[in-house]
């Protein structure tokens, strides 16, 4: 009876212990990840004023602002987004709707998987090897291709979840009216799972607007104003990098108001894309 | 009338078939693409320096000798040394957050683990650079390095220039970085659990802590592993969070707190820079081996989930 007692009591305790550390381990690692949203921001806030937005990349150790690395962003992450709608939402398409579960299917969706997860510096290297190279200069084009193949997988498997979620009864619909297959996906499956492709849209966008390591060699970086996608552009996450590695505290601070622009957006994004696809869940 | 739009009715599904059918496969042109272009891109180094490109720690751009002996070391210890700490943690707050957390603040907490994993890993870099670093420096390798003496085991384990960028660190840096994204689908894989698995668990008499340890994560023992390896093959190929931190040193890392460079890291580092054709071709044999090893390590993660998909 005393050895069973104190067994129980063993148990309670172990258990109660290990609740704890797992409250501690959630307590930790969110004052970890506090910690660094804290820096970031009231290191970046100082940083920002309406030059940030106005003024080019200034030269070492002088005033500026960051809006070539802007505007090149802004162009390149959209020319991606272009291609990786086009080709994601389609193959997405195929794999949902027409050959997702041949062989081959499985085989595109496998590696489509492995693309998902692959390191992003891979995707420069492989860039560079086929557009800087052959075309003997970094360009806009290139950093934008090599963003393009970054977010290419996210959409293609965000395409495939939402369109497997459509009812099949939707599909028989299109067929009974007598419409094509392409009609059918068009305008009853896209248009059924507008919401979530435009999540996955949103999510391959995030994905790809604070990568930094396939454009350090693809796009390379611009000290000017530029628009011109044949030559070398800036954007925001090769002068934050820098920048930051740069001895000149005025360049850090850039780099900081920098850093907190581009997390704040990805974080607006994430946000506007998980607000789109629980509005339509409600619905 | 009928007659013209039969036809063309005929061909449209060929077509929007054969277009979605090409979109797929360039998905896979793309990766095939992607070994051949580091396979060409490396294999002057490759065929130059042979079998010693893996075991040779010289690297040396002046005299055009390459060896990817230290990077290859450096991305291994990083990588496995950041899971060693995140991993643990993960599920600690997967099972806090699916077992003990209140549902009111799971649901904020989840969020907010999730929108940190997507938040650029330039971010972590730079404060592993301009605040942990110099942190770790002052409070804890200083006092380690003045207080141990250096010819002794410890001593050479700890030994290192103590400005904060070195292996450990860039570790530390790295499993922060991989924490919410493995806390994440920790979590999701601890939801896929039937309720009623662990309702029969409680009503068998056993505790919390046996509940989560003899009935749920054997439960999910297979899917756990694969996620253990996606995280994995996200703290092999990360770049900038690393090259912020590591010290950028060529050479094999003697010490836990010396500098360092992983694969990716020295890729990011002097890709840009690199001038003679054999210095780029031993850095693209770089990209091949680092390839190499996630490839293996997430196809085996893949392998692992495919029944559920994350």
């Amino acid at each position: 009876m005393e050895i069973a007692f104190t067994r129980a009591q063993r148990r309670k305790l172990a258990s109660q212990i290990f609740v704890g550390v797992c409250v501690a381990a959630a307590g930790i690692a969110l004052i970890a990840l506090g910690l660094i949203m804290f820096s970031l921001f009231t290191k970046g806030f100082s940083g920002i004023d309406t030059m940030v937005f106005t003024h080019d990349t200034p030269g070492p150790d002088s005033h500026g602002g960051l809006r070539n690395a802007i505007v090149g962003s802004i162009m390149m992450c959209t020319l991606a987004m272009m291609i990786a709608v086009f080709i994601g939402v389609l193959a997405g398409t195929w794999l949902a709707e027409i050959g997702g579960d041949s062989k081959y299917g499985h085989a595109v969706r496998f590696l489509n998987d492995v693309l998902l997860s692959a390191p992003s510096i891979l995707i420069g290297l492989f860039i560079y090897e086929m557009m800087v190279r052959p075309m003997h200069g970094f360009s806009g084009w290139a950093g934008a291709v090599a963003l393009g193949v970054l977010a290419t997988p996210v959409v293609t498997r965000t395409t495939e979840d939402i369109l497997n979620l459509q009812p099949n009864a939707l599909r028989e619909a299109g067929m009974a009216l007598g419409a094509s297959q392409w009609v059918t996906v068009r305008k009853i499956i896209w248009k059924a799972a507008s919401a979530g492709l435009l999540t996955g849209g949103l999510l391959g966008f995030a994905r790809i607007s604070g990568e930094t390591a396939p454009i350090l060699f693809t796009s390379l970086n611009n000290q000017f104003f530029s628009t011109d996608m044949s030559q070398p552009i800036a954007s925001l996450p090769v002068v934050i990098y820098q920048f930051a590695m740069s001895p000149f505290d005025i360049w850090q601070e850039l780099a900081w108001a920098g850093a907190l622009l581009i997390t704040a957006t990805v974080l607006a994004i994430n946000i506007l894309g998980r607000w789109v696809a629980r509005d339509k869940d409600h619905r | 009338m009928a007659s013209s739009a039969a036809p063309k009715k005929d061909l449209v599904d060929p077509i929007f078939r054969a277009v979605a059918f090409s979109a797929a496969t360039m998905l896979l042109i793309t990766l095939g693409g992607l070994i051949i272009s580091l396979i060409i891109g490396g294999w002057p180094a490759l065929s130059k320096f042979g079998f010693s490109f893996f075991t040779s720690t010289t690297w040396n751009p002046v005299t055009e000798v390459f060896g990817a002996a230290g990077p290859i070391t450096g991305t291994l210890i990083t990588a496995v040394l950041s899971l060693a700490i995140a991993l643990p943690i993960a599920i600690f707050i997967a099972v806090f957050l699916t077992q003990f957390c209140p549902k009111i603040i799971a649901q904020p907490i989840s969020t907010a683990i999730e929108l940190l994993a997507g938040i650029p890993s330039i971010v972590y870099g730079m404060w592993g650079l301009f605040v942990f670093a110099p942190w770790f420096a002052r409070t804890i390798q200083l006092p380690i390095i003045t207080s141990i003496p250096a010819d002794s085991f410890w001593g050479k384990l700890f030994a290192g220039v103590p400005n904060g960028a070195n292996i450990f660190t860039a570790s530390i840096i790295l499993a922060i970085m991989i924490l919410p994204y493995m806390a994440a689908v920790f979590r999701e894989l601890f939801r896929s659990i039937p309720p009623q698995v662990r309702e029969a668990a409680f009503g068998l008499g056993c505790t919390p802590f046996e509940v989560v340890s003899t009935v749920l994560i054997p439960y999910v023992k297979k899917g756990m592993v694969g996620v253990v390896m996606l995280g994995f093959g996200r703290a092999l190929g990360e770049t900038m969070a690393v090259t912020f931190i590591i010290g950028n040193a060529h050479g094999f890392p003697n010490s836990l707190f010396s500098s360092g460079s992983t694969l990716a890291s020295t890729i990011a580092n002097e890709f840009a820079e690199a001038t003679s054709e054999m210095h780029l071709a031993s850095l693209i044999a770089l990209g091949l081996v680092l390839f190499l090893i996630t490839f293996t390590v997430l196809a085996i993660a893949r392998a692992l989930l495919s029944s559920q998909r994350y």
